[in-house]
């Protein structure tokens, strides 16, 4: 009963992102249908980055590492099983990118025990260092194509299913929106819980944390784990819906955008995570007709004054530490 | 029965001992005083026993058990907790939050039930939402749970480091100057609660605080720390005619 009860939300909030992968399947066309789902895919690299340099305070710059991890095993995996024929790819997908959190998660292990003893600057150095190495070993590795990159990734594909067409578009949102779902339920349950609550502690004061029973270097090695198996999942979603992967996808600026997300959205806030994560994904696409009137790209020069004059008008970022949930509470308290 | 036994610890910072062969025990159920001026050395001493230093020499028993060299989240779940002199509340999360993180040692529940919300998770949530509430209104701060723990006045956040200790269901507490910055009143009436506290709980407690007059009033026992030496040790009224206490007090020169 209480399992059903705990299900009911994610399980209509699915319900409503089917109908908007419909609508999208309909009217959006294929350009705006690729920019959503790489926007879904930046949700759950924004949340779960947010689960170690938002919530535990600790300053990890090497998310495309470990997104790199879960999207070449995934993808090295699905050239090596036989893949189910039809709609029912999509329990391929799922298999991958279990597989592909888990390996993700395992090289946050291995990472992450050794280094989460280093503080700050420190761990953002030798987290930079793991992501760099990552995609040095991938470009040197023939098995997954090196530097030319991997080709042949299968992934979702039209099925004719008797007069209905079930698309590419619809398989594939549909599979990222359900793993968005999955990590954003996770990870804010989690942070109502004992669990999240010693992750908080680990970042307002360690000293103190440990002081109250909580072992830190666990809660530390936890967040780091969870955190890589998401952005390992997003990496297989990514690898299979592009059919193709390079090394150059999952470099720096991957991990630096990754970070920009979070801070952005205001450390701590899942709420800000999801929308800086749109706004990232995004905005570099709307201003792309500008290019196109002046003739010369000046994208990143707009792009980059524009998060100068937020952080310097919200330094906190957009939500600060607050949730949308806190806003309403707020505004409720306000009205009454 | 030793509760705490403390035998001749010495930390020394490079060439500064801070503490020195010092050597003290704490009986079950005890309000002991730790007192001594500015600098004597008696955060040294609960940061020894509470793991956040090793002792350079010397042992530490805790019901029996040697725990110098253990980490201070193990101490913490053995019974042993503290208060900071330098407020270390988690500011930037709320009052009640910091009461629970106090207890997230007792609770059972994985992740897996946390992320289900299963009925383990359920129970266990609540009960601790209701007893942390009820810590909180020792100290009448159940109205202020859901603010921001660094948005609470001084005063108020030294308690709440008081209700936050209590929540790891401590045997033993120790207090590092909680009445440091409090004008008389709050201090006499903080002292008040302190002694109470105790009774309710059954607690051990262990008070440090560098203005003796305060502690003569509550405690049983006073250990006396000078330049990281047990200069004296006993009844407060011992502790008050004693020549070399009043000596270190007034900073008297030495006679050769
Ligand atoms: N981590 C440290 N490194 C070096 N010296 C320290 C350290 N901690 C404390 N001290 C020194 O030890 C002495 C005792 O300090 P402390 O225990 O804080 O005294 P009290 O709490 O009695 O005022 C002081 O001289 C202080 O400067
Ligand atoms: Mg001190």
């Amino acid at each position: 009963m209480t399992a059903l009860r705990a299900l009911k939300i994610p399980f209509l909030s699915f319900l409503v992102l089917i109908v908007i992968a419909f609508i999208g399947n309909f009217a959006l066309d294929g350009f705006v249908q690729l920019l959503s789902i790489y926007v879904l895919i930046n949700m759950i690299l924004a949340m779960s980055l947010n689960l170690v340099n938002g919530y535990t305070g600790q300053f990890s710059l090497g998310h495309a590492g470990f997104m790199a991890v879960g999207a070449y095993s995934s993808a090295w995996l699905s050239t090596q099983v036989p893949f189910l024929p039809g709609p029912l790819q999509i329990f391929n997908f799922l298999l991958y990118a279990v597989v592909g959190g888990i390996m993700a998660a395992g090289a946050g292990y291995l990472v992450g025990l050794p280094s989460l003893r280093l503080k700050g600057d420190y761990l953002a150095i030798v987290t930079l260092g793991f992501g760099e190495i990552i995609r040095v070993v991938l470009l040197n590795t023939p098995a997954v194509g090196g530097a030319r990159g991997f080709y042949g990734i299968p992934g979702p594909t039209d099925h004719d299913l008797g007069g209905f067409v079930l698309s590419k578009f619809l398989m594939g949102f549909t599979h990222a929106g359900f793993w968005c779902l999955v990590t954003f339920f996770v990870i804010w349950r989690l942070m109502e819980s004992s669990h999240g609550r010693g992750f908080l502690s680990v970042r307002e004061d360690e000293i103190a944390a440990e002081a109250m029973g909580v072992d830190t270097t666990q809660a530390k090695v936890r967040a780091f784990v969870l955190s890589s198996f998401f952005a390992g999942v997003a990496g297989s979603i990514f690898a299979h819906y592009a059919n193709y992967l390079s090394p150059a996808s999952f470099n720096f600026q991957r991990s630096v955008d990754a970070v920009i997300m979070v801070v952005l959205g205001g450390m701590g806030s899942m709420s800000g995570a999801l929308l800086a994560a749109v706004f990232i994904t995004v905005m570099p696409e709307l201003l792309r007709p500008l290019q196109q009137v002046i003739g010369v790209d000046i994208r990143m020069i707009i792009y980059s004054l524009f998060l100068i004059l937020l952080m310097i008008m919200r330094p906190k970022g957009l939500f600060g530490k607050l949730e949308l949930t806190d806003l309403y509470k707020r505004w409720k308290a306000r009205k009454s | 029965m030793k509760l705490l036994d403390v035998r001749s610890i010495t930390m020394q910072f490079g060439g500064l001992k801070a503490v020195d062969s010092l050597s003290f025990h704490i009986k079950k159920g005890e309000l002991m005083g730790l007192i001594g001026p500015n600098g004597a050395g008696k955060t040294t001493v609960f940061n020894m026993l509470t793991g956040v230093y090793k002792p350079t020499l010397g042992e530490i028993h805790f019901n029996g058990q040697a725990i110098q060299g253990r980490k201070p989240f193990e101490i913490s779940r053995l019974g042993m907790t503290r208060t900071f002199q330098n407020i270390r509340l988690f500011k930037e999360i709320s009052v009640l939050e910091n009461v629970m993180i106090g207890a997230t040692q007792h609770q059972k529940y994985s992740m897996l039930d946390a992320a289900l919300i299963t009925a383990d998770y359920s129970q266990a949530e609540k009960a601790l939402r209701e007893k942390s509430l009820e810590l909180l209104s020792i100290f009448g701060l159940e109205s202020k749970a859901y603010d921001e723990a660094g948005s609470l006045p001084y005063g108020e956040q030294r308690e709440l480091e008081i209700v936050r200790a209590l929540g790891t269901q401590p045997q033993l507490i120790c207090l590092d100057e909680p009445a440091a910055g409090m004008n008389h009143q709050e201090t006499h009436s903080l002292m008040e609660t302190i002694a109470k506290i105790r009774k309710d709980f059954n607690l051990t407690v262990l008070l440090i605080e560098h203005d003796m007059k305060l502690v003569m009033g509550i405690c049983e026992r006073i250990v006396v720390l000078d330049h990281g030496v047990k200069i004296e040790e006993g009844t407060p009224s011992v502790i008050q005619n004693s020549p070399k206490v009043i000596e270190a007090y007034l900073g008297v020169e030495e006679v050769h």
